[in-house]
C-alpha cells in the first residue's frame, strides 16, 4: 500500500512521540520542508541583530550601527531593512541565533563556504544537506532542488537532486560588475567601452553608492519559485537557495542595506510562494563567517569568524534571539578581532534535521560524520 | 608558464583545456598538429543536407513542418562543438575556422542550414595544410557555396539553356570569388573580367534531387566559347572554371592577401608589412602551400609576444569552455552561447564573414554579455579552484590586479566568474 500524504504526516508525528523516529518514518514520506538558504561573502551578523546594549559595541564600531534598529527585546535590535523579517519575529516565527560558526578558521571564503557546505572541514566530497536529504522519507521523484543558477556545493552528492532557474537566469551580484570596472579600467582596448555599457546599464554606479543595485527581482523570485515548488504536493522536500553581496569591505552600511533588502524581499515572497505549506517549513539562513568587531579603516569590516544564523518557519519556537552571547569585551573576542564562536553552525543544522525530520543520531552522525563536540541544538521548533 | 607556451596555447591554439600538459616545445608542438592527422568531425555530408533540404521542402509544400535540415544543424553543430572543446591539435582546429570564415556561408540564407557543417567537413576541414587552390575548387564545388553565391542559378545566355529559358548570368560568385576569396578588390580586375569569369562557371550546379543530389556540371547551361580573364585566355568547358581557379590561387595578389588574413588573425589587426611578406612567399614558393603558410606565421617573433588579440565571441566562448573543461552533459549548446554572444555559429551576415579585429568586437554591451555569461557559465562548474585555473589557463598574461580580485572574491563561483569575464581572458 502506498501511503498517502495524509497518514504519512499522522505517522511522522507519532513515530517522533514515541522516539524512534528515524525507524518510523522511514517508510512514510514527510510532509515537511527544510531550505537552506547561503548567503555567500560573509554576513556581518553584529550589523543585522545587533547586540545594542552591549556595553562594548559603541567603542568598536559606532558608525557601523543602523540608525532606526526594530526592536527584538534584551539587548537586540534588527537592522531597519528587514521589516518582513521583523513581522516574523512578532509573530515568534523567527529565531536568531547570534555566535555560531562553521569549524572553519580560515578566514577563506572558499574554504569556509565549502566547510560550511560539506558540514566538516576535510575528509568528504558530498554537501551535507545531500546526505540529509537521502535519510529524509520521501517518495518524490526528486528529493532536493537547488533554486537558482549554481548547484551548490551543500546540495551536490550521490542522492538524485534537481535544479531550477527562471528562463533568463539570474542577474549576476552588483559588485561584479563594479569589481570589473576597475579590472577594465586600465585597458584602452576594452575599458573605456565597458565603462560606458556599464553606465548605460546603470548597475555599477548604482552599486558604487550604495543605492539600489541590481533588479532584486532576481532573488525575489527565486524566492517565490521555491515557495510554490516546495509546496506542490508532489514537490521536492528539500531546496537550496543562495545569496551574495554580503562581502562588505568597504561602505559597509550601504552596502548591507543594498544587499538585505533582497534578503527580506526574498524570504516573505518565498514564505507567500509557500503558502499553508509555510506551518511545515523550516527556513535555515547561514553564512560562511562573520567580520571584524572592529571596523576597518574603509567604512567596512573585514574577514571574522562567528556570526549570525537565521531560522524561521511556521513552527519556528522563534520571537527570541539564542545561542550563548560571549560578549563584545576585547578579552572575550576571538583572536582579539572576531565575535568568540560559541556554538558550532552543525549543531543548528542538526538540531533542524532532529526536531524537523525526526533523525536519530546515527542518522545525524552520517550527515555530519565527525561532530561530537557540536550536539544538536535542542528547543527549536514548537513540536 | 612560458610566455611562449601560453602564446602557443592561447593565440595559437583554442585556450588551455583545463589543466592539459604543457608543450615542452611549444613551435614544435604546433607545428607537429599541421603534420597530425585530423581528428575529424561527425559531421554529415552534403549529400545528407541536400537529402535532408529536399524532403524538408516536399513536406512543407504537403502543409507539414519539417525539422529535418535545424535537427541536422543541431547534431552537426553538436559534434563540432565537442571538437573544438576536446581536439588533441588546437591549431589546427583553429586553421580549420579560420578558413570556413574565409569562405564564409552562412545559414541566413535560405536553404543552408543542413549545408554549413557539411561545407566545413568536406571543403575546408580536408584542405587545412594542403593547397589553397585545392580547398577553392572544394568550396566552388560544394553545394552550400553553390547556393550561397548563386552559381548554380547562373546560366550562361548564349548556351542552349539559356537561349531557351531567356535566363543568364549571375555574377555573385564570380565577383566574391576575385574579392573575397582570391586577389582581393585592389588587385585591377574590371567589370569585363567579372563578367568573363562568371561565364566559365555556367553550368557549375547541383544534380536532380531525385538522382544525384551533389555538384554536377550542366555543359547545357555553360556559356560556350573561351572566357579572358586578366589577360589569360581560358578553355571552354568546365576544364575552363576548374584552371582559372588553379590560377587565382596561386596569383601573387591571393597570397599575398591571405599572408595579411592570416597575419592578422595570429599576429596583429594591422599587420606588420614584413610579417605579412614572410608568410607570403611562403605561399608562393610553395605554390600556395597552407602548411608552409602556417609554418611561417610560427617564424615571426612578434607572433609569440604576449600582447595578444581581442577574443571574437567565438574564440572566447570556446576558449572558456575549454578552460572549465566541464563534462559533456554539463555543457552548455555552443551554438546558443554565440548567439547570446553575438557571433551566431554559421550565421555571418555578408560573404566576408566575421570582422577580426578589436575594433569590431569591441563593443561594451557585448563585453557585458560575456561578463553576464561568465557568470551564469560559472555556476556549472564543479569544486573548481579559480585561482589553479587562472594559472592554468592564462599563465603569465595574468596580472595582479586580477589575481588579486580573485583572491577577493566572494564565493568560487564569483572568482571563476570573474575569471572569465576578466581583460585577460578576452585575449589571445
Amino acid at each position: 500500500m502506498r501511503l498517502t500524504r495524509r497518514t504519512a504526516l499522522l505517522g511522522l508525528a507519532s513515530a517522533v512521540m514515541l522516539g524512534r523516529a528515524s525507524l518510523a518514518v522511514a517508510a512514510a514520506p514527510t510532509a515537511r520542508r527544510l531550505i537552506v538558504v547561503l548567503l555567500r561573502g560573509g554576513l556581518d551578523g553584529l550589523a543585522v541583530v545587533v547586540p545594542r546594549g552591549d556595553p562594548d559595541l559603541a567603542g568598536w564600531r559606532a558608525p557601523l550601527v543602523p540608525e532606526g534598529l526594530l526592536d527584538l527585546g534584551g539587548i537586540w535590535g534588527l537592522h531597519p531593512g528587514l521589516a518582513g523579517l521583523h513581522g516574523l519575529y512578532a509573530a515568534g516565527e523567527l529565531l536568531a541565533v547570534q555566535a555560531v560558526a562553521s569549524p572553519d578558521r580560515s578566514r577563506s571564503h572558499f574554504a569556509a563556504q565549502d566547510t560550511l557546505e560539506l558540514g566538516a572541514a576535510h575528509g568528504i566530497s558530498s554537501g551535507w544537506l545531500n546526505r540529509a536529504a537521502a535519510l529524509v522519507p520521501d517518495d518524490g521523484p526528486e528529493r532536493a532542488l537547488a533554486v537558482g543558477p549554481a548547484m551548490p556545493l551543500l546540495l551536490r552528492g550521490p542522492t538524485p537532486t534537481g535544479s531550477w532557474q527562471p528562463a533568463g537566469g539570474s542577474p549576476p551580484p552588483a559588485d561584479f560588475y563594479a569589481t570589473l570596472r576597475t579590472l577594465y579600467r586600465d585597458d584602452p582596448l576594452v575599458g573605456p567601452a565597458l565603462a560606458r555599457a556599464l553606465d548605460e546599464r546603470g548597475l555599477a554606479a548604482a552599486a558604487l553608492g550604495g543605492a539600489d543595485p541590481a533588479p532584486h527581482g532576481g532573488f525575489a523570485a527565486l524566492c517565490a519559485a521555491a515557495g510554490r515548488l516546495l509546496a506542490a504536493p508532489a514537490g521536492a522536500r528539500i531546496a537550496a537557495l543562495e545569496l551574495g553581496g554580503w562581502d562588505t569591505h568597504v561602505n559597509q552600511p550601504a552596502r548591507l542595506a543594498a544587499a538585505l533588502r533582497p534578503l527580506d524581499e526574498g524570504l516573505m515572497a518565498l514564505r507567500r510562494g509557500l503558502g499553508d505549506t509555510w506551518r511545515e517549513t523550516a527556513v535555515l539562513v547561514v553564512t560562511e563567517f562573520g567580520r571584524t568587531v572592529r571596523m576597518n579603516g574603509a567604512h567596512g569590516t573585514d574577514h571574522g569568524t562567528a556570526t549570525l544564523a537565521l531560522l524561521l518557519g511556521g513552527n519556528v519556537a522563534g520571537g527570541r534571539v539564542s545561542g550563548d552571547w560571549p560578549g563584545l569585551r576585547r578579552s572575550r573576542l576571538f583572536e582579539n578581532r572576531d565575535l568568540q564562536p560559541t556554538a558550532d553552525v552543525r549543531s543548528l543544522a542538526k538540531g533542524v534535521l532532529a526536531q524537523h525530520f525526526g533523525l536519530d543520531g546515527a542518522a545525524l552522525d552520517r550527515v555530519f560524520p565527525a561532530s561530537p563536540l557540536a550536539p544538536p541544538l535542542p528547543a527549536l521548533l514548537r513540536g | 608558464m612560458e610566455s611562449r607556451t601560453a602564446v602557443a596555447l592561447i593565440r595559437f591554439g583554442l585556450g588551455r583545456r583545463g589543466g592539459e600538459p604543457l608543450p615542452a616545445d611549444p613551435a614544435g608542438w604546433l607545428a607537429a598538429q599541421l603534420d597530425a592527422a585530423d581528428p575529424g568531425c561527425a559531421s554529415a555530408s552534403a549529400a545528407e543536407g541536400l537529402a535532408a533540404l529536399y524532403a524538408d521542402r516536399r513536406e512543407q509544400r504537403a502543409g507539414g513542418h519539417p525539422t529535418r535540415t535545424r535537427d541536422l544543424f543541431r547534431a552537426d553543430a553538436a559534434a563540432a562543438a565537442a571538437l573544438l572543446l576536446e581536439t588533441p591539435t588546437p591549431f589546427r582546429e583553429r586553421l580549420v575556422w579560420f578558413w570556413a570564415n574565409h569562405f564564409t556561408v552562412s545559414r541566413r540564407h535560405g536553404g543552408l542550414e543542413a549545408l554549413c557543417f557539411p561545407f566545413v567537413q568536406q571543403a575546408i576541414r580536408p584542405h587545412v595544410t594542403g593547397r589553397f587552390s585545392d580547398m577553392l575548387l572544394a568550396v566552388a564545388r560544394h553545394p552550400a557555396m553553390l547556393i550561397y553565391l548563386d552559381a548554380a542559378r547562373s546560366i550562361g545566355p548564349d548556351s542552349p539553356a539559356g537561349l531557351r529559358t531567356h535566363r543568364g548570368l549571375n555574377e555573385n560568385f564570380a565577383r566574391e570569388c576575385l574579392e573575397l576569396h582570391t586577389l582581393g578588390r585592389d588587385a585591377g580586375y574590371t567589370q569585363a573580367d567579372v563578367t568573363a569569369f562568371a561565364a566559365l562557371f555556367t553550368g557549375w550546379g547541383l544534380g536532380r534531387e531525385d538522382a544525384a543530389p551533389g555538384f554536377a556540371y550542366f555543359p547545357r547551361r555553360h556559356q560556350p566559347g573561351a572566357a579572358t580573364l586578366m589577360g589569360h585566355t581560358w578553355p571552354d568547358g568546365e576544364a575552363g572554371g576548374v584552371a582559372a581557379l588553379r590560377w587565382l590561387g596561386t596569383h601573387p595578389a591571393t597570397c599575398r592577401r591571405l599572408a595579411e588574413k592570416l597575419v592578422r588573425h595570429f599576429v596583429a589587426d594591422a599587420p606588420p608589412p614584413e610579417t605579412v611578406g614572410h608568410v607570403a612567399s611562403a605561399l608562393r614558393a610553395g605554390g600556395g602551400d597552407l602548411r608552409a603558410a602556417a609554418l611561417a606565421l610560427l617564424d615571426l617573433p612578434q607572433a609569440w609576444q604576449t600582447d595578444g588579440k581581442l577574443r571574437t565571441p567565438f574564440d572566447y566562448a570556446v576558449a572558456a569552455l575549454r578552460a572549465l573543461d566541464l563534462p559533456a552533459e554539463r555543457r552548455p549548446d555552443l551554438t546558443a552561447v554565440l548567439a547570446r554572444l553575438g557571433q551566431p555559429w554559421m550565421a555571418a551576415p555578408l560573404p566576408d564573414g566575421w570582422p577580426d579585429t578589436a575594433a569590431d568586437w569591441a563593443d561594451g554591451e557585448m563585453l557585458l554579455r560575456r561578463a553576464d555569461w561568465s557568470s551564469a557559465i560559472a555556476g556549472r562548474a564543479d569544486g573548481v579552484d579559480p585561482m589553479a585555473l587562472a594559472q592554468a589557463a592564462l599563465g603569465p598574461c595574468l596580472g595582479a590586479p586580477t589575481a588579486l580580485a580573485l583572491g577577493r572574491a566572494a564565493s568560487r563561483r564569483e572568482a571563476l566568474a570573474l575569471l572569465l569575464a576578466s581583460p585577460e581572458f578576452q585575449r589571445r
